[in-house]
């Protein structure tokens, strides 16, 4: 295949790859901690109020 | 097939990057000042609130603070490229693109509010929401390069975390929280024009009419004397309402003495003048010296007033000086 005739798409170097999958685990684990924290909140209002009648 | 070469198509998933680049979108720094504020004001206030549920209060105000940080870096990316203070700023270097910094802040301001909301109540929540709005809108968008006012009216944006800490414990906004805002509201410029007075030819470059550029040195040292005594006297307001016991008098007493001799000094000199005057460079740069002992001592001192805040309800020192008011 010649230079021009390349297909279009982001060809990465080793180094954005890196940061791509650097980003790709912080928005991962960002989205889990969220999502125990809503999980977590609510149970502990929840109960709250429960005990507080 | 097109002509272009692989290698020159650039998009998000080209950029370089790091998790580090998103946190400094977020002003970290700002965000410990938040934090710090913010938790004095959650643990001065009547009343008790889960302590996790407090954490995650807490969490959520550094998050919003991060968000509006984000807005704020997303929007200046032109002015900040200019000043030498924020010209290293991820959108500047680019590899953070303006687009991704506006839902980055998006992102964080729905996430900050649902927390708040569900840790404490809708009045905090809504507070918080206001104070993303107040900064990432109206101080950035509308104040900030069109009036000198920016950072006076603009302070009210770093004044609200107390009263959004107090909040989330007591569901109501009380004369004590209030007088917590208006305590950081009066500081602000005293503090941003300290350093605008040495830092002036940055703000020109960029067009911001900051105070020393837009009413020159002169004008500004005297505001800064007027907003000092306004500071200073607020800041003992908490001693007549109960509200901050011995420590808090000590704090506010003495640090506010020294808050007034230290502008005292910035009236007197000749700080922000370095422009206009290069056959006194000795005494000009003595002038800006008091600038700077100004703006690193307003920052110290801020810091002192909420920490005894902190050692008084947080640790239980604290000592009533009168019965507590509201």
């Amino acid at each position: 295949m010649s230079e021009d005739n390349r297909p279009e798409t982001v060809k990465l170097t080793p180094e954005e790859e890196k940061a791509r999958k650097r980003r790709n685990v912080a928005i991962f684990w960002s989205l889990i901690g969220f999502i125990v924290l809503i999980f977590v909140t609510t149970v502990v209002r929840l109960s709250g109020n429960v005990a507080g009648g | 097939m097109t002509e272009k070469s692989a290698e020159t198509i650039t998009g998000g998933a080209a950029s370089a990057a790091s998790p580090a680049d998103y946190l400094a979108l977020m002003k970290p720094r700002v965000m410990a000042l938040v934090v710090f504020t913010g938790l004095a004001g959650l643990v001065a206030a009547p009343g008790a609130l889960n302590p996790f549920a407090a954490a995650i209060a807490i969490l959520a105000l550094a998050l919003g603070a991060g968000a509006a940080g984000a807005f704020n870096m997303a929007y200046d990316g032109d002015i900040d490229a200019v000043m030498r203070r924020t010209r290293l700023r991820p959108v500047v270097r680019g590899v953070v693109p303006r687009a991704e910094a506006y839902t980055f802040g998006g992102v964080f301001t729905l996430a900050s509010v649902t927390l708040m909301a569900l840790a404490s109540n809708y009045l905090a929540a809504g507070l918080l929401a206001f104070s993303i709005f107040f900064y990432a809108v109206i101080y950035t968008v509308w104040l900030k390069r069109s009036t000198p006012q920016n950072i006076v009216i603009g302070g009210a944006a770093g004044a609200f975390p107390p009263m959004i800490g107090w909040a989330a414990v007591t569901g109501d906004i009380s004369l004590n929280s209030v007088i917590l805002f208006a305590i950081i509201f009066l500081w602000t410029p005293p503090h941003s024009w300290a350093l605008a007075l040495y830092k002036s030819g940055d703000y020109a470059a960029a067009n911001i009419p900051m105070m020393p550029v837009a009413k020159g040195a002169a004008s500004t040292r005297r505001q800064i004397m007027a907003y000092a005594v306004g500071y200073v006297a607020i800041s003992l307001a908490p001693l007549a309402t109960g509200l901050g016991g011995l420590v808090y008098a000590v704090a506010a007493g003495l640090g506010g003495l020294l808050f007034l001799v230290l502008s005292w000094r910035v009236l007197n000199s000749r700080a922000g003048e370095a422009g206009t005057d290069e056959d006194g460079l000795y005494e000009v740069r003595a002038g800006d010296r008091a600038a700077r002992d100004l703006f690193a001592f307003s920052i110290a001192h801020l810091a002192l007033l909420f920490a005894a805040l902190l050692a008084e309800y947080g640790a239980g020192l604290h000592i009533a000086l009168q019965t507590p008011g509201s």
